[in-house]
């Protein structure tokens, strides 16, 4: 056989990852960032604010005239918010887009597993018991959230590796649903018991990017890194699993080791955000899905431009549920539900079309 | 060169036995087609030979049990054409047979210059160059099986195991692809293992039939010897005449009512 070099003419052009578009997800990360530092109850203004991060970057020297106070709210108030919304949203959103290739399900979101239920319960009953309050360490809450989600998806792989007759896909997928429901059975019978706390357990329910300095985003950003960076390098391979299980093994592919990394990656990674951030709903599946409609389907597409978008959207998100009914805040996972229900409607419709 | 060779092989779905003990040697550049009525483990045969499914008795590849080979070392070997292929929407025909790469690329590795010349040499092969660009949801019936196949050999693996290659196509495009695998074969000294429902056309095309019936080889030799009426009247209760030809044995339906 002969192998002759490609000429420009009859040059294949496989699916690749744009620099411009990546320059695109680079840019709405860091517009969306800029406008969370700008906006807020304190009207700090663009130039002020742009100036006081000129000035931080070395051997320059800019004066922005903010007031002491006004530059302790840019950086210890605003920029973890913003930050912890980026690590958020690019971690649900991308652990969306993972889960959705590894179960070849368009809906598929970072909950399926069970990772909700079980932050849910975690919380709720560190809540509820007010176990650890008077220590004085770190919060209880966003430690038994994340026991309690890894605790769940665990249980739900053991359950779902028992599977029997059915696929592995399907097998692991109804397992995620049981132990969902299990947990938020248990969830609501112990919130229910406690009256006084049932606002606490309803803020953590609905997600929140509520920070106190930067201690939320040191916790959260060695998961986010790690599980992130696993999943970016595993993305090519994402793309094999869409021939089936089946094909993708006689293509060489070791699908149960590549299922098992992305899912404990994708599910750790959750669990910390969760843990954090509570439960925001919608992220994981309304960023992966926009970008698959507009860049393409294949995964080294997908995944990149996801952790960036996902990222800004959340950022952006917080932005409304911080300004719309200010000086109120409305959770952050009504406003990504808002504006994912309808978004999910229109993925649906989009997707009958093609098919 | 024996490129296949089963020695009693088994393999067992809950305790039933669909392959009982097979015996099978496919030299380098043969082709084998392997006949049968539905449910004889045609299809299982072939998933023990890729190393789908696990086999008792022995399976080697080019002399190595298939059994101590990982995936990868596998897919360089064999290349599987699976009788219904997963096709996944939304995908380019040129990230489609770039699949066929897979086994090929390191871990961090993207695909290099190299895996794109053979990605495009397989589309020239099958004459499937100007679908490069389509996506797939847009393929005929048989551009389908061509880029299937032109993934296949982008595999670059010895051997190749068809499921029913022809089953979802016209005559024109069954002779077509046919034809095309039969001249691969020879190009690039492929040795095929097929499954095929139309015996006539499995003998045209193939060195050496195998009948397969409830897991046991029946018969084994050339189209002549293996396709008899009685055979095709005993496994698969049809009534046929088997008309001579120069090109094989043609099997013909014999309409009309039950002689027995």
């Amino acid at each position: 056989m002969v192998n002759a070099p490609l000429s420009e003419s009859n040059r294949i052009r496989p699916a690749k990852l744009h620099r411009w578009w990546l320059a695109a997800g680079v840019a709405a990360a860091v517009l969306s960032g800029l406008a969370g530092l700008v906006f807020g109850p304190a009207d700090l203004g663009i130039g002020p604010v742009l100036a006081e991060l000129v000035d931080k970057l070395p051997f320059i020297e800019a004066d922005s005239g903010l007031a002491e106070r006004q530059e302790a709210i840019i950086w210890e108030i605003r920029l973890p918010r913003v930050v912890l919304g980026l690590l958020v949203g690019a971690m649900l959103a991308t652990a969306g887009g993972a889960y959705q290739g590894v179960f070849r399900n368009p809906l598929a979101d970072p909950y399926l597993l069970g990772v909700a239920a079980g932050a849910g319960f975690g919380a709720t009953v560190a809540i509820v018991t007010g176990v650890g309050d008077g220590l004085g360490l770190l919060d209880p809450v966003p430690l038994a959230a994340f026991a309690g989600a890894l605790v769940a998806v665990l249980l739900t792989y053991l359950v779902g590796a028992t599977g029997g007759r059915l696929d592995p896909v399907t097998s692991l997928l109804l397992a995620g649903v049981a132990v969902a429901s299990f947990f938020t059975a248990v969830q609501t019978f112990v919130q229910q018991r406690e009256s006084e706390t049932i606002r606490q357990v309803y803020f953590f329910v609905l997600g929140q990017l509520r920070t106190a300095g930067w201690d939320e985003v040191a916790l959260l950003a060695p998961y986010t890194t790690a599980c992130l960076a696993v999943i970016l390098v595993v993305r090519r391979r994402l793309d094999v699993l869409g021939v089936g299980d089946e094909e993708a093994g006689a293509l060489g592919l070791d699908v149960r080791r590549m299922r098992l990394v992305t899912v404990v990656a994708a599910s750790l990674g959750t669990a910390a955000a969760v843990a954090v951030s509570g439960l925001i709903g919608f992220v994981g599946i309304i960023v992966p899905h926009t970008i698959r409609l507009l860049f393409g389907t294949s995964y080294r597409i997908i995944l990149p431009l996801t952790v960036l978008f996902g990222g800004a959207f959340l950022v952006a998100a917080d932005l409304v549920a911080r300004l719309a009914l200010q000086p109120a805040e409305i959770p952050i996972g009504v406003v990504t539900a808002f504006l994912g229900a309808p978004f999910f409607v229109l993925v649906l419709r989009t997707t009958r079309r093609a098919s | 060169m024996t490129a296949i060779s089963c020695r009693q092989a088994v393999v067992a779905f809950d305790g039933f036995e669909v392959l009982g003990g097979v015996d099978l040697e496919v030299p380098s550049g043969g082709w084998v087609t392997v006949v049968g009525p539905n449910g004889a483990g045609k299809s299982t045969l072939l998933r023990a030979v890729a190393g789908i499914v696990s086999a008792g008795g022995s399976v080697r590849l080019a002399g190595q049990p298939v059994d101590d080979l990982n995936r990868r070392e596998l897919a360089r070997l064999v290349a599987f054409v699976s009788q219904e292929p997963v096709i996944p929407s939304g995908m380019r025909v040129v990230d489609y047979v770039l699949l066929g790469r897979t086994a090929h690329l390191g871990f961090f590795e993207p695909e290099r210059e190299q895996d794109l010349i053979v990605v495009s040499d397989a589309l020239d092969a099958l004459d499937a160059r100007h679908l490069a660009a389509r996506v797939v949801d847009t393929l005929s019936g048989g551009e389908r099986q061509r880029i299937v196949i032109a993934r296949a050999l982008a595999q670059e693996s010895p051997v190749l195991l068809l499921d029913e290659p022809t089953t979802a196509l016209d005559i024109g495009h069954q002779q077509e692809t046919l034809e095309l695998i039969d001249r691969l074969r020879v190009e690039r000294t492929l040795t095929v293992l097929a499954t095929m429902h139309d015996l006539t056309l499995a003998g045209q095309y193939a060195d050496r039939l195998v009948m397969l019936v409830a897991g046991l080889v029946v018969a084994d030799g050339p189209a002549t010897v293996v396709l008899t009426a009685e055979a095709v009247a005993q496994h698969y209760r049809a009534r046929v005449r088997v008309v001579d030809d120069p090109a094989g044995p043609i099997v013909v339906l014999v309409p009309g009512a039950d002689p027995g």
